[in-house]
């Protein structure tokens, strides 16, 4: 397994994986963070993430100050979650943090997941294959898994 | 999920998914009306469809995009042009496609069909919405059939249901549209009836041509007209129409045919088949206990109704509401032919005349008196050609329009703007006149001395070739500054301009030619040999159309000029000593100073921005408008805000407008990229924009209040947003 979580067994691997995707698959939009000059800049960006967890994808167009912040700064964390705003949140909700480093993907790469992308997200065609868009990926390092208001684990993805 | 009912399975229980046109038909035939055989493909196809490939969204974003009340007409042109293409390039869903294709397939087996609309609640009493969906008529084959459906779909989106969205309800988590798939009934007379005249409550109305009615429906060919008494049936006139003309079935769709001669001399219906009519309209309107408008084809001496709605009407709005107005620009293509004969030989050249006729007078030798009666006429010719400005030349605009959907469902281009490139190669007077500016450059960048000399003393001028050049220039196009709107510069603008032209390299001037040749014969050669005249000739009608766009707007440019003239003149006699600088001239404040000397207007006091209170200071960082001219560029912004502003215009600024004037695009080859608050794509900027490959970006709100001259701006002409600030 290319996963390692401290001090578990493979099976338990595998269930956080499943949580995992159940949540990626539920949830359209994530908060993606971004820096420069050491200030943190956040936005909302619609995701995707791939089948071995090792690849978020995302778009934005390069006059932005996210694709800015990346070019001098390929570091950086997203957060999704499923919140409902209740108070219920508090025990309910889980929020992943997912830390990773960001490249640009062009040519046949960023044809082929512009493909892959559209699966979950067919209504931003015309966005995502404007020139003027550009498709990031992310190489996934760890997944910061946060639930039950305060039980925290981590996933590291292994290269 | 049921996708589709055949017509004799539709019950009260499907009227909501089956549409009003499909159920009041299903209801009819039950009644033991003769209707044509017919399968209702159901708003659940059309859910299944939109939510299946995220159409769905895509058209809220689109809708979304910019708040409606801000939305021009053309800007829901626009809109509706793009869904439209997003319904065209979208295939169906795999089990719709099955279960639409087998049924299709098994009732039809390569019988024609018309494809009608069947909008829920379309044709309920009240809220009958005739023409603001699409039918399609003559369609063979399980494919074509299929495609058209995806048409009627899209039609749910058309500019003119977008106009009446709030009478519709349009709305897009909730409408949605049913289609009617009918075989055809190819009739040897049709029409339309009205149980009750719409003028007359004590008459019934019945139109008739011959042929298929969609001739009649589209208003391409005049219908014979029947006014019958309502209580006795009896006709109480007719009024012949001139039948030289009917709508024929074509191998695909209909064709317009000449009517055989002896034919002509007879009305299309007889009197034992305008009672048959009459009673068939009666009818009707017994069982739906409203007046209605039924559409019916006599066959073989067989009566067929193929619609019956009740009646209410568009298009008679209240005064002040210009969408029956807007409505009307949708003219035939029969009827854009005429419109542009007399455009192209009676009123350019009659503009033409009147503009030289105004040039010739002397203004200086006229007297204060003479001078205010100059100031009236050349006020009220200028309100005239305006008035001819919106009645026949917006319209003709349409003609574009008509070539751009015609284009669109024969080429199917990724880009549904791709006809605008074709219609590019018609060289409109301003790209005339944009290049001879660029030969004039060619001089000074090929000539130091003449440079050197131009930019220390405009007045004296050794090359000889280019001074006649720039006399030649002047003659023809006017001085430039005075060919616009407001002339306060002196000719030393169009000199700025040329110095600025020849400091950028010539290589960036786009030449005309761009595969013109290539995307016509590619456009030609999606038709069939019998259409390639129909085609060709679209082709040209689109051309003109395209051309006149920008010159219409020159030829009133130079109306308006003349009468500027006049004020100027009017405002040097009131204002010798130069101590009144208006920011605008009214032509009633000029003739009141010349009358009376102790009036001054008040002058438009520069208000002075007031300190916020507030510790808060709001900036605008990136808008969002129409996406007019594909590309991506960055630059400094130039706020054109009067003629003036054009002068100091430098190579490689973005040009941020109001409404680009024609008179206004000779800068345009110095630009990086344009932004304008007015929207649309048929615009002169989006125009003139796409002819120099400039990224375009078009009807963003307040676009010149929000930007400033020299900002830093990214023009993002794909998506249409401009992003101000690095």
């Amino acid at each position: 397994m290319s996963f390692r979580l401290e001090k578990a067994k493979d099976a338990d691997i595998q269930k956080t994986i499943d949580v995992l995707n159940e949540l990626f698959d539920s949830q359209s939009l994530a908060v993606l963070s971004t820096q420069r000059d050491s200030q943190p800049y956040c936005n909302l960006v619609a995701f995707i993430v791939t089948g071995d967890l090792k690849g978020l994808i995302f778009a934005t167009t390069r006059a932005t100050r996210k694709y800015e912040n990346i070019s001098s700064n390929s570091n950086v964390a997203l957060l999704v979650d499923n919140r409902n705003n209740q108070i219920s949140d508090f025990h309910d909700a889980m929020a992943v943090n997912i830390s990773g480093t960001v490249v640009e993907l062009k040519g046949d790469e960023r044809e082929k997941y512009i493909q892959f992308y559209l699966t979950k997200h067919p209504h931003l065609e015309d966005f995502v294959r404007s020139p003027s868009c550009a498709l990031m990926m992310v190489a996934v390092e760890s997944y910061i898994i946060v639930n039950r208001f305060q039980n925290v684990m981590v996933l590291h993805v292994e290269k | 999920m049921k996708f589709s009912i055949p017509i004799e399975h539709i019950t009260p229980a499907d009227k909501d998914c089956v549409g009003g046109k499909a159920y009041s038909l299903s209801a009819l035939n039950k009644q033991g009306f003769r209707i044509p055989y017919a399968l209702s493909v159901t708003t659940e196809a059309y859910n299944h469809y939109t939510h299946r490939n995220g159409l769905h969204e895509r058209i809220s974003l689109e809708l979304h995009r910019k708040n409606f009340h801000e939305m021009r007409w053309e800007e829901m042109w626009d809109a509706s042009l793009r869904i439209r293409n997003m319904f065209l390039t979208s295939k169906l869903p795999d089990d719709l496609e099955q279960n639409l294709r087998g049924l299709i397939e098994k009732i039809f087996s390569g019988k024609a069909v018309v494809v009608r609309s069947s909008a829920p609640g379309e044709d309920s009493a009240g809220a009958s919405f005739a023409g603001l969906h699409d039918s399609f008529v003559n369609i063979k084959g399980a494919d074509a059939i299929l495609y058209h459906i995806r048409m009627v779909w899209a039609s749910l989106w058309s500019d003119a249901a977008l106009l009446y969205r709030q009478e519709l309800g349009l709305d897009v988590t909730k409408s949605t549209m049913a289609v009617l798939v009918q075989e055809i009934i190819k009739g040897e007379k049709s029409g339309v009836v009205f149980s009750q005249n719409p003028d007359d409550e004590t008459q019934a109305v019945i139109e008739s041509v011959y042929g298929l009615n969609q001739g009649l429906v589209d208003g391409t060919v005049e219908p014979d007209r029947w006014f019958l008494a309502r209580e006795s049936g009896r006709v109480v006139s007719h009024i012949p129409a001139l039948r030289d003309k009917i709508m024929a079935p074509a191998p695909e769709g209909t064709t317009l045919v000449q009517l055989p001669k002896k034919i002509q001399a007879l009305p299309p219906l007889n009197s034992e088949e305008t009672a048959r009519v009459f009673a068939l309209a009666m009818q009707s309107e017994i069982v739906w206990g409203y007046p209605q408008d039924v559409e019916w084809t006599f066959h073989n001496d067989q009566l067929y109704t193929l619609q019956s709605r009740p009646i209410t009407t568009i298009g008679q709005g209240r005064s002040g509401d210009e969408r029956p107005w807007y409505l009307s620009l949708k003219r035939s293509f029969e009827n854009l032919k005429t419109l542009r004969k007399k455009i192209e030989d009676e009123l350019i050249p009659q503009m033409e005349g009147v503009a030289n006729e105004l040039a010739r007078i002397d203004l200086n030798t006229l007297s204060d008196e003479e001078l205010i009666g100059q100031i009236k006429e050349r006020e009220a010719i200028f309100d005239h050609w305006e008035k001819v400005y919106w009645s026949d030349f917006i319209p003709f605009a349409h003609g574009m329009r008509l070539f751009g959907q015609v284009y669109n469902d024969t080429i199917r281009p990724e880009d549904p703007y791709e006809f605008m490139d074709l219609l590019s190669g018609a060289g409109m007077v301003s790209l005339r006149r944009n290049s001879l500016l660029e030969e004039l450059a060619d001089f000074i960048r090929n000539d130091e001395q003449l440079r050197q000399t131009l930019e220390q003393n405009r007045e004296f001028l050794k090359n000889e070739d280019f001074s006649s050049k720039l006399d030649s220039f002047v003659e023809s196009f006017g001085d430039l500054s005075c060919s616009t709107a407001q002339c306060f510069q002196g000719s030393d603008a169009v000199i700025r301009i040329l110095l600025e032209l020849a400091s950028r390299p010539k290589d960036k001037i786009r030449t005309h030619d761009k595969n013109t040749e290539e995307l016509s014969q590619n456009y030609l050669s999606h038709f069939p040999d019998d259409q390639q005249a129909f085609a060709a000739e679209l082709l040209d009608l689109a051309s003109a159309s395209y051309r006149l766009r920008d010159n219409d707007n020159m030829y009133l440019g130079r109306i308006e000029g003349q009468m500027l003239y006049a004020l100027r003149e009017g405002l040097a006699r009131i204002n010798s000593q130069g101590t009144y600088a208006p920011d605008s001239l009214s032509a009633k404040e000029v003739i009141r100073m010349l009358q009376d000397p102790n009036y001054t207007p008040k002058t438009s006091a520069q208000k002075e921005e007031q300190e916020q209170a507030m510790p808060f200071k709001s900036v605008p960082r990136q808008l969002t408008g129409q996406p007019a001219g594909p590309g991506v560029c960055q630059g400094l912004a130039r706020v054109i805000l009067s003629p003036a502003d054009l002068a100091a215009f430098k190579a490689g600024e973005i040009m941020i407008c109001d409404a680009i004037d024609p008179n206004m695009t000779f800068v345009v080859p110095l630009a990086a990229g344009i932004v304008e608050r007015r929207g649309g794509m048929l615009i002169h900027g989006a125009i003139i924009a796409r002819e120099y490959g400039l990224p375009c970006v078009t009807g963003v709100p307040d676009a010149t209040a929000l930007i400033k001259t020299g900002d830093a701006l990214t023009v993002d002409g794909y998506l249409g947003i401009v992003v101000i600030g690095t």
